[in-house]
C-alpha cells in the first residue's frame, strides 16, 4: 500500500515548523538591544526573502539567473518615485513595484528562455547591466545621483521611522514570511511540480503535457515580483536609492548566493543560506575589514568556495531526513 | 565630425577589440574544454596588471620585457586554480553547473580582497617604458603607440592560440572536448589536458593584462568591466569558438568606440549590449556556436 | 461495421538530411490491441515512434488519433490528445520521488494537487511501485525506472501508450514481469504500441506486428504469420535463410 499522503504530511510539517520559526523570530527583536544587531537581522531577513524569490526561478525551475538585481532595482525605483514624486505611500507603491518587476521578468524571459545553460546566465546578466547603464543616464530618476527619500513623519503606512532598525525587523520578517509562504504554496501546486520536472528533464516533461516556455515565464514573473517587493522595502529602509545600490552587478549574485549556499530548489535553503552568509559578510567586514584592507573579502570569498565544494546540495543537506540520506548514499555507491 | 576622426576612432576601437578578443579567447578555451565559465577571469587580468606594475616599480622592468614572465606566472596560477578548485568542482555529484559558477565567483571575491590587501585600493598606472606616451601619426590619424602594440601583440597571441589548436595537443584538447571518457582509453590524461587548458587560458589573459597595463589604470576592480565584455564576447561569438571570439571581440571594440563617438561615451556599452541581444534573438548560440 | 481504429498512420515519410528514415508507411491500430512495431536496427522504428509521439513532424502523410489529426502538433498537444510514451533511454526526474514523478504526469489532467496525487498514487500502485513511492527516482533499479515511466505516462490517461524498447536489456524474469504489466495496462482499456528490435521478446505478447525494414513497411499481420513470412526472415537473417 502506498504510504498515505506522505507529500501532504511533509508539507504540513513544514508549515508547522515555519509557523514556529515565525513566532521565534517575532519575539527575537524584543530581546535585542543592540542597534547594530537589529540592522543585521533586517538585512538577513531581507536577503532570506530576496533569495527565496530567486529560488523560484533559479532553484525550482533551474534557470540560473544572474540578473535579479534588475527586479530589485525596479521595485526600489518604482516605489521610491511613486512616494517622492506622487506621495503614494510605499506600502501601496510596493505592489506597483512588484507588478512592474514581474512584468520586467516576463520581458527578460521572452528572449532569454530560448537560451540554455551559460548562454541564459550571461544573457540575464547583460539585461541587468543594460538597465544599470540606462538608469545611470536617466534624468527622470536623477541618473547616477540617485534619489533620497526625505524624512517627513513617523508612519507605518509610509514605513518611515526615526529609528528604522527596530520596526524594520518586523517589516522584513513579514517580507521573508511572505516570500516563504509563496514558495510553500507554489512548491505544492501544479507549478512547483512542473518546474522541478522542467529543471530535471525538459524532454520528459514535454512528453507529459508540460508546456516549457509558459511554465518558465510563470516562474520568472513570480520570482521577479517577490524580489521587487524586497527592493521597494530596502529603498524605504535606507531612505536612498541609486543605480549602484539598486541595480549593481554584484547585487544579482548576492541575491542568488543564499539559496545556492543553503540549498537550491528547497524551501529552507534561502533562509538558512541568508542566516549564515549575511552575518558572516557583515561581521567579517566589521572585525577583519577595518579600513577596507580586503581580508574580509578574502574570508567571504573563501567561505563561498568552501561551502560550494563541500556542500554542493547546500547546507540543508546537513539536516536531510534519513531516507533521503540513505538514498543519496545508495546513489553514491 | 571629420572622416579622419571617424577612421581614427574606428581603428582605436578595433585595436581595443583585439584585446577583448584575447581576454575572451582564454574564457572560451576553458569553456570549450570543460563547460566551465570562469567568473574569476577578470581577476586574473587584474593580477597580471598588478604584476606588471610591481615588477616595473620594484625592478624597473619595462612592461614589454615582462611579457614572457607574466604569461608564465599566470600559466602557473591557472594550473593551480584548476588543480586546487576546478577539478574538485567538476567531481561534485550534485548541482555541478551551479557549483562551478559559485566556486569561480567566490574565487573572484577572494582575489579582489587579496589585491586590496597586498596592493591597496589606490589607482595605479605604469608611467614610463618603451611605449609610454608615444603616438604614431598616419596622415591626420593619430594613434597612441601602446594601443597599437596591444592590438598587435594580442593578434599575435591569438594566432599562436590558433596554431596550438592545430598541434597534437590541440587535437587532444578537441578529443577531450568531444568525449571525456573515451580519451582516457587512448592514453590521454584528462586532468593533464584540463590543467594545460587552464594554464594557457590564464596565460593569454596575462598577455592581454601586460599590454593593457601600459595605457590603462590599475585597481583591484579593473578586471570587472573587462570580464563583463569578455562574457558578452564569448556568448556573442559562440562558447568554445576561437574564431567567434576574435570576430565578436572586433565587433564589440568597434561598436563601443562608435557608440561613444556618435551617442555618448557613458553609453558606449549600450551599443554593445544591444548588438548582443539582437544577435542572440537570431542565433541563440552566438555567431559561431556549436549546436 | 468494424470500429474506427484508434490510431491511423497514413503514408508517413520522414527524412533526416539525405537519409530516408520512413517511406510511405501506413497501418492502423485497433482499439484495445497490443501492436508490435518491429524491425532490425536502422529500420526506421525510432523515427516513426517520434512522429507518432509528436516529437518529430513527418515530411508527408498524416497520423490520426481517433479520427483527429495529431501529426505535427508537437509532443505537448499529442499527450493532451491522448498519447502516452516512454523513452528508450530512461528519463526520470531524478530530484523528485517516485510519486512526485508520476504526479507530474497526473497534472496533465488534474489542476489540483490532491486530485493529482490520488491519481498518481493509484498508478504507482498499479505499476507495482507502491513500496517505492517515496524513494528519489535516481535510486531506482533500471527495471523499476521503466515501470516509473509507464506509471508516469499512464497518469496522463492516454488512449494509446507507446513503449520504446521497454523490454530490451531486462533479464528473463524482469521481462516476464514487464510483459504482465503491459497486459495489465491493456486490460485497463489502453491500446499499446510497442517498439522492439528483438522480435522474439514480443511474439508471445502482441496481437499483431508491423515489420519495418530500411524505412519501409515490410509486412503486417499476426505474430505467427510474421515468423513464417519470407521477407521478414530475409530482413532479419539475410537471404540464406529465406525459403
Amino acid at each position: 500500500m502506498v504510504p498515505v499522503n506522505t507529500v501532504l504530511r511533509r508539507r504540513r510539517q513544514e508549515l508547522i515548523l515555519g509557523g514556529a520559526l515565525l513566532v521565534v523570530l517575532a519575539v527575537l527583536p524584543l530581546a535585542i538591544s543592540s542597534d547594530y544587531l537589529r540592522g543585521l537581522i533586517v538585512l538577513t531577513l531581507l536577503y532570506a526573502g530576496l533569495s527565496q524569490g530567486w529560488n523560484i526561478l533559479g532553484g525550482y525551475c533551474g534557470q540560473i539567473s544572474l540578473g535579479h538585481g534588475l527586479y530589485f532595482g525596479i521595485g526600489a525605483y518604482v516605489s521610491t518615485v511613486l512616494y517622492v514624486d506622487y506621495a503614494i505611500p510605499p506600502t501601496l507603491g510596493l505592489f506597483a513595484g512588484a507588478a512592474l518587476a514581474g512584468l520586467a521578468a516576463l520581458l527578460v524571459g521572452w528572449p532569454c528562455f530560448r537560451l540554455s545553460g551559460h548562454y541564459y546566465a550571461i544573457a540575464t546578466l547583460v539585461m541587468g547591466l543594460i538597465a544599470l547603464l540606462l538608469v545611470n543616464n536617466w534624468d527622470f530618476v536623477n541618473a547616477a545621483r540617485g534619489i533620497t527619500i526625505p524624512f517627513r513623519h513617523q508612519s507605518w503606512v509610509a514605513l518611515e521611522f526615526r529609528f528604522p532598525n527596530f520596526p524594520f525587523q518586523y517589516v522584513m520578517l513579514a517580507y521573508a514570511a511572505l516570500a516563504w509562504i509563496i514558495a510553500w504554496i507554489v512548491e505544492g501546486s501544479r507549478w512547483g511540480f512542473v518546474w522541478r520536472a522542467v529543471k530535471d528533464d525538459a524532454v520528459a516533461a514535454r512528453s507529459l503535457g508540460v508546456r516549457i516556455f509558459p511554465s518558465k515565464m510563470a516562474a520568472a514573473a513570480i520570482s521577479g515580483a517577490v524580489v521587487g517587493v524586497g527592493g521597494a522595502l530596502y529603498a524605504q529602509y535606507v531612505g536612498f536609492i541609486d543605480p549602484d545600490s539598486g541595480l549593481g552587478l554584484s547585487l544579482s549574485v548576492l541575491i542568488a548566493l543564499p539559496a545556492v549556499v543553503g540549498g537550491v530548489g528547497t524551501l529552507w535553503g534561502p533562509l538558512l543560506g541568508a542566516a549564515v552568509l549575511i552575518p558572516v559578510q557583515q561581521l567579517s567586514g566589521a572585525w577583519l575589514g577595518g579600513a577596507g584592507n580586503g581580508v574580509d573579502l578574502m574570508f567571504y570569498g573563501a567561505l563561498i568556495v568552501a561551502l560550494a565544494l563541500l556542500r554542493p546540495q547546500g547546507l540543508v543537506s546537513l539536516f536531510a531526513r534519513r531516507p533521503a540520506k540513505a538514498a543519496e548514499e545508495a546513489h553514491a555507491g | 565630425m571629420t572622416a579622419s576622426l571617424v577612421l581614427q576612432v574606428a581603428i582605436g576601437g578595433l585595436l581595443m577589440g583585439l584585446v577583448y578578443a584575447l581576454v575572451a579567447a582564454g574564457l572560451s578555451l576553458i569553456f570549450g574544454l570543460m563547460d566551465v565559465v570562469n567568473f574569476a577571469h577578470g581577476q586574473l587580468l587584474m593580477l597580471a596588471m598588478y604584476a606588471v606594475f610591481e615588477f616595473h616599480t620594484l625592478l624597473g622592468l619595462d612592461p614589454l620585457v615582462q611579457l614572457p614572465l607574466v604569461a608564465a606566472l599566470l600559466f602557473v596560477l591557472g594550473v593551480a586554480i584548476y588543480r586546487g578548485l576546478i577539478a574538485r568542482a567538476l567531481a561534485v555529484r550534485f548541482n555541478t553547473g551551479m557549483v562551478q559558477i559559485f566556486v569561480t565567483f567566490g574565487l573572484s571575491i577572494f582575489l579582489v580582497g587579496f589585491a586590496q590587501l597586498v596592493f591597496g585600493t589606490d589607482f595605479r598606472s605604469v608611467n614610463s617604458g618603451l611605449l609610454f606616451g608615444r603616438t604614431v601619426a598616419i596622415g591626420q590619424i593619430v594613434l597612441p603607440l601602446p594601443q597599437i602594440a596591444a592590438g598587435l601583440v594580442c593578434l599575435l597571441a591569438f594566432a599562436a592560440l590558433m596554431l596550438i589548436a592545430r598541434t597534437e595537443f590541440g587535437r587532444a584538447l578537441e578529443a577531450t572536448r568531444e568525449d571525456r571518457d573515451a580519451v582516457a582509453l587512448i592514453g590521454i590524461d584528462r586532468n593533464r589536458i584540463f590543467s594545460l587548458g587552464w594554464g594557457i587560458g590564464a596565460a593569454t589573459v596575462g598577455i592581454a593584462g601586460v599590454m593593457l597595463a601600459s595605457f590603462y589604470y590599475i585597481s583591484p576592480t579593473v578586471g570587472d568591466s573587462f570580464a563583463l565584455i569578455a562574457y558578452v564576447t564569448v556568448a556573442l561569438g559562440g562558447f568554445g569558438s576561437l574564431i567567434g571570439a576574435l570576430i565578436a571581440g572586433l565587433l564589440i571594440g568597434l561598436t563601443e568606440a562608435m557608440t561613444a563617438l556618435v551617442i555618448d561615451p557613458s553609453l558606449k556599452q549600450i551599443g554593445v549590449f544591444m548588438i548582443y541581444v539582437l544577435v542572440l534573438m537570431v542565433r541563440p548560440r552566438g555567431l559561431f556556436g556549436r549546436l | 461495421m468494424p470500429a474506427e481504429p484508434i490510431l491511423r498512420v497514413r503514408g508517413v515519410s520522414k527524412s533526416f538530411g539525405a537519409v530516408a528514415a520512413n517511406v510511405d508507411i501506413s497501418f492502423d491500430v485497433a482499439e484495445g490491441e497490443i501492436l508490435g512495431l518491429i524491425g532490425p536496427n536502422g529500420a526506421g522504428k525510432s523515427s516513426l515512434f517520434a512522429s507518432i509521439a509528436g516529437a518529430e513532424t513527418p515530411d508527408a502523410g498524416e497520423i490520426l488519433l481517433a479520427g483527429k489529426r495529431i501529426s505535427g502538433l508537437g509532443p505537448v498537444a499529442c499527450t493532451l490528445a491522448g498519447i502516452g510514451r516512454t523513452f528508450q533511454v530512461v528519463r526520470s526526474f531524478d530530484s523528485m520521488t517516485v510519486l512526485e514523478n508520476v504526479m507530474v504526469g497526473a497534472f496533465a489532467r488534474h489542476a489540483r494537487t490532491r486530485a493529482a496525487m490520488k491519481a498518481a498514487e493509484e498508478m504507482v500502485e498499479f505499476c507495482g511501485l507502491g513500496a517505492r513511492a517515496d524513494i528519489p527516482a535516481h535510486a531506482l533499479t533500471p527495471p523499476e525506472k521503466r515501470r516509473l515511466e509507464v506509471a508516469r505516462a499512464l497518469a496522463t490517461t492516454p488512449r494509446i501508450l507507446l513503449l520504446d524498447e521497454m523490454l530490451t536489456g531486462l533479464t528473463p524474469t524482469e521481462a516476464r514481469a514487464g510483459m504482465q504489466l503491459v497486459r495489465d495496462v491493456r486490460d485497463r482499456g489502453v491500446t499499446i504500441l510497442m517498439v522492439e528490435h528483438v522480435m522474439e521478446i514480443l511474439l508471445p505478447l502482441i496481437d499483431r506486428a508491423v515489420v519495418l525494414h530500411l524505412g519501409r513497411n515490410l509486412a503486417m499481420g499476426s505474430p505467427a504469420e510474421m515468423v513464417r513470412h519470407p521477407e521478414v526472415i530475409r530482413a532479419y537473417l539475410g537471404d540464406r535463410y529465406a525459403g
